[in-house]
């Protein structure tokens, strides 16, 4: 078994009275393609957000990349470059910058973090973008997209940074059911890189085609795990029999 | 601390305004109380002046404010006793004399109210009562120096706006290069020059003499520059009220009563008695000029325009060009403050809050009293500097609060988006956040600019003549508000349409459309 290039320990978070992680232990190995499941509410966001530093926790911490978040404040951006270097967002309402466009969504942060020539930055841009399927919509603003190319291009906003490891929240929330499948292949395609993936999701049809490993989230704590096969199929704990039942779309 | 020595030396100046509001209105209520005579149909005669013209004119009363005192008010009772009537005081700003005494305010006006043409083709006048001569005031130690308006070839004069002494100033402009400076009192040009803001001052001799006494290092030119004469003026129709004065006054001067009063006031000499034998022996029906010159010869309203044109043109280039400096400086100081309160400790967020609620919470005017006249003990800024600066702070605080409103109005989730791609902070604000307000702000900032043209006016407050002020003396002079009006309209339009058509040029051109 190689390092995880992701550990979360013990990670407790509250929000005023209500304890919404309760002891979170989750690892997650380098290609590894994971989908932590849960019913809404059950603090999946949460997670991947902690993982990315956009959220402060209460107590255990959160390994990646070599570095290490712990308990208190979120540590200031200038320090946490080696974090962002490892780690990539896609935000379930994509969160595209609505004064630019498409090309340049991409493209600002290989130019401005990376010191990549706008040329060549553009360049990139519009191939990752052409790879996702979006290549037509590459001049558009995100006002003038549909949910599923406001998703693939914050998809490839992310992936242009070459993350090692990508989260994404609820990628299949703004997709009709043919796309998920297109989307868990092309998916699958990129962990063949070496990519690793932790995808929040609750649509078990798309964790059944994409995922290795799936982790369930219950009452704050990861309470199920193991390959979609098993967990997918037998499950063992009532929250995951609820989540199959649940899962009508 | 330094606040504080700030506030206090400039209430002064507010407080000259302040009292003399005051004192008006409690001279009416007294006036009102006054036993209402039985000889007159009408009873009272009203007269208009400025109580904040003060002594020897008129002022109130220090050991009973609620009475007025000064020649003018002695004359006026001359005046209303001849008449069997009850003087009964207006209060009216003292630029305003003219305007009221025609809309029915008040039945004569008179303060120092100066015999011009312009008065004579628009108003009846009353025979001059006193003489006066238009003086030059120096720094002492100038007084070798500066002996008359021609010494002062490039340097700043003084005087009080819409007078005869202006107009002196505005005729030497072109051959002695004077740059006349314009002030709404007769006490700051005298404070200013002491202050080395000016280098002469040209007044009628009874305000320069008044000056000497109150502050110290000035002397007067002995040699007059002119001589004009206060007369009372009445509206047009009032030819049998204004012919029954002429007599009364002219009674006053043969037995000696004006004489007296003169002296009480310590503005009588040697030419001024000869003045009052001279009018006193005038026919009766013979108009008196000003300096000579006969009142037949004023100037119609097209020629007074193109003679005034090009000064209302400068005056608007310096009402666009302030205006854009201070929304220059606005905009800057409000990123910086509006970036502090988002971005700032507590501490600076305190501090900052603080500023823009002092500056929204208090009148810009008093801001720009006490940047230029209460401030002038620690910096002395120029006019137009102080200006700048008062309006440019000023509306910081406005424009700090539609950034701080535009940078808290985009998504969050931009943010944290541009936060895990590795944009650092400051970056994020450039990049993501900044621009993305910037297009909110757009529209309120438009309307600021446009605000702040028109605000540009209360600069004339400390003596700068911007576009309103110096349509208010083409107004005084020509005497009539319709072509200067009409004019400084267009000219305040031509300037904020443009600007109105090119932000929303600009707005459309940059808008984000909401998905």
């Amino acid at each position: 078994m190689s390092e995880p290039i992701l550990s979360i320990a013990g990670l407790r978070l509250s929000r005023g009275p209500r304890v919404v992680l309760d002891g979170v232990d989750l690892d997650v190995r380098q290609g590894e393609r994971v989908a932590l499941m849960g019913l809404s509410g059950g603090g999946k966001t949460t997670v991947l957000r902690a993982v990315c530093a956009l959220e402060p926790f209460d107590a255990g911490r959160v390994t990646v990349g070599g570095f290490t978040l712990r308990p208190g404040p979120i540590p200031r951006q200038s320090h946490l470059g080696d974090l962002r270097r490892s780690v990539g967002m896609v935000f379930q309402f994509h969160h595209l910058f609505a004064h630019l466009t498409a090309v340049e969504n991409v493209s600002l942060a290989q130019v401005h973090a990376r010191g990549i020539a706008r040329h060549d930055a553009d360049a990139r841009s519009r191939s990752w973008l052409e790879s996702l399927g979006v290549g037509a919509q590459a001049d558009a603003r995100p006002s003038e997209l549909s949910g599923g190319e406001a998703q693939r291009v914050a998809i490839a906003r992310a992936l242009a940074m070459d993350p090692p490891l990508l989260l994404m929240d609820e990628p299949t929330a703004s997709l009709d059911p043919a796309r998920r499948t297109e989307l868990a292949a092309a998916l699958a395609a990129l962990t063949a890189a070496g990519r690793t993936l932790l995808v929040a999701a609750h649509d078990v049809t798309f964790a059944h085609a994409f995922a290795t490993r799936v982790a369930v989230l219950a009452e704050g704590r990861v309470v199920e795990g193991g390959p979609p096969s098993e967990v997918l199929v037998r499950p063992a704990h009532p929250a995951t029999r609820s989540l199959l039942l649940g899962n009508g779309d | 601390m330094l606040l504080l020595a700030i506030a206090i030396a400039s209430a002064s100046a507010f407080a000259q305004q302040a009292s003399a509001a005051q004192a008006a209105s409690a001279l009416r209520t007294t006036a009102s109380q006054a036993p209402a005579p039985k000889t007159s149909s009408s009873g009272v005669l009203r007269w208009g002046g400025d109580a904040e013209g003060g002594a020897p004119f008129v002022e109130s009363d220090p050991v009973n404010p609620s009475t007025l005192r000064g020649f003018d008010v002695e004359v006026a009772a001359i005046l209303a006793e001849g008449l069997g009537r009850t003087p009964q005081f207006v209060q009216v700003a003292w630029s305003s004399i003219d305007a009221s005494v025609r809309r029915g305010d008040f039945d004569i006006g008179m303060s120092g109210v100066e015999d011009t043409p312009a008065r004579r083709a628009q108003l009846l006048v009353t025979i001059p009562y006193y003489e006066f001569r238009e003086v030059l005031t120096v720094r002492r130690a100038d007084a070798a120096k500066f002996r008359s308006l021609a010494d002062l070839r490039g340097k700043r004069v003084g005087t009080l706006g819409g007078t005869q002494a202006y107009e002196l100033l505005l005729a030497a402009g072109p051959t002695d290069a004077i740059v006349a400076v314009s002030y709404d009192d007769d006490v700051h040009p005298y404070t200013d020059l002491a202050d080395g803001r000016l280098d002469g001052v040209l007044l009628d001799n009874i305000i320069a003499a008044r000056a000497e006494r109150r502050t110290p290092g000035l002397f007067t030119q002995p040699t007059p520059a002119a001589v004009g004469h206060y007369v009372g003026v009445l509206a047009r129709g009032q030819e049998a009220l204004r012919d029954q004065i002429d007599a009364i006054l002219r009674g006053a001067m043969r037995n000696g009563r004006l004489d007296r009063i003169y002296r009480r006031w310590e503005i009588y000499d040697d030419s001024e008695a000869a003045f009052l034998r001279r009018e006193a022996a005038a026919a009766p029906l013979e108009a008196v000029g000003s300096t000579g010159g006969q009142a037949t010869s004023t100037p119609g309203p097209l020629s007074a325009t193109l003679r005034y044109l090009p000064a209302v043109l400068r005056a608007a280039l310096i009402s666009v060009v302030l205006s854009c400096l201070s929304m220059a400086l606005a905009v800057i100081v409000g990123i910086v403050v509006a970036s502090g309160r988002v971005y700032g400790s507590r501490m600076m967020r305190l501090v900052l809050t603080s500023y823009v609620e002092v500056t929204r919470g208090t009148p810009v005017l008093l801001q720009l009293f006490v940047i230029y006249y209460g401030m002038s003990s620690v910096v002395r800024l120029p006019a137009f500097v102080a200006a700048w600066i008062g309006l440019g702070f000023n509306y910081a605080a406005y424009e700090s609060e539609i950034y701080r409103g535009a940078l808290l109005a985009v998504p969050v989730g931009q943010l944290e988006a541009a936060r895990t791609l590795g944009l650092a902070e400051a970056q994020v604000l450039r990049l993501v956040r900044g621009p993305q307000a910037f297009r909110l702000a757009l529209a309120p900032m438009t309307n600021d600019f446009v605000a702040l043209l028109k605000d540009s006016s209360l600069v004339s407050v400390i003596t700068v003549i911007e576009l309103t002020k110096q349509t208010q003396i083409f107004a005084a002079n020509i005497g009539s508000w319709v072509v200067p009006g009409a004019l400084c309209a267009a000219l305040y339009l031509a300037m904020s349409l443009p600007l109105s058509r090119l932000a929303r040029r600009l707005e459309k051109r940059l808008r984000i459309p909401q998905s």
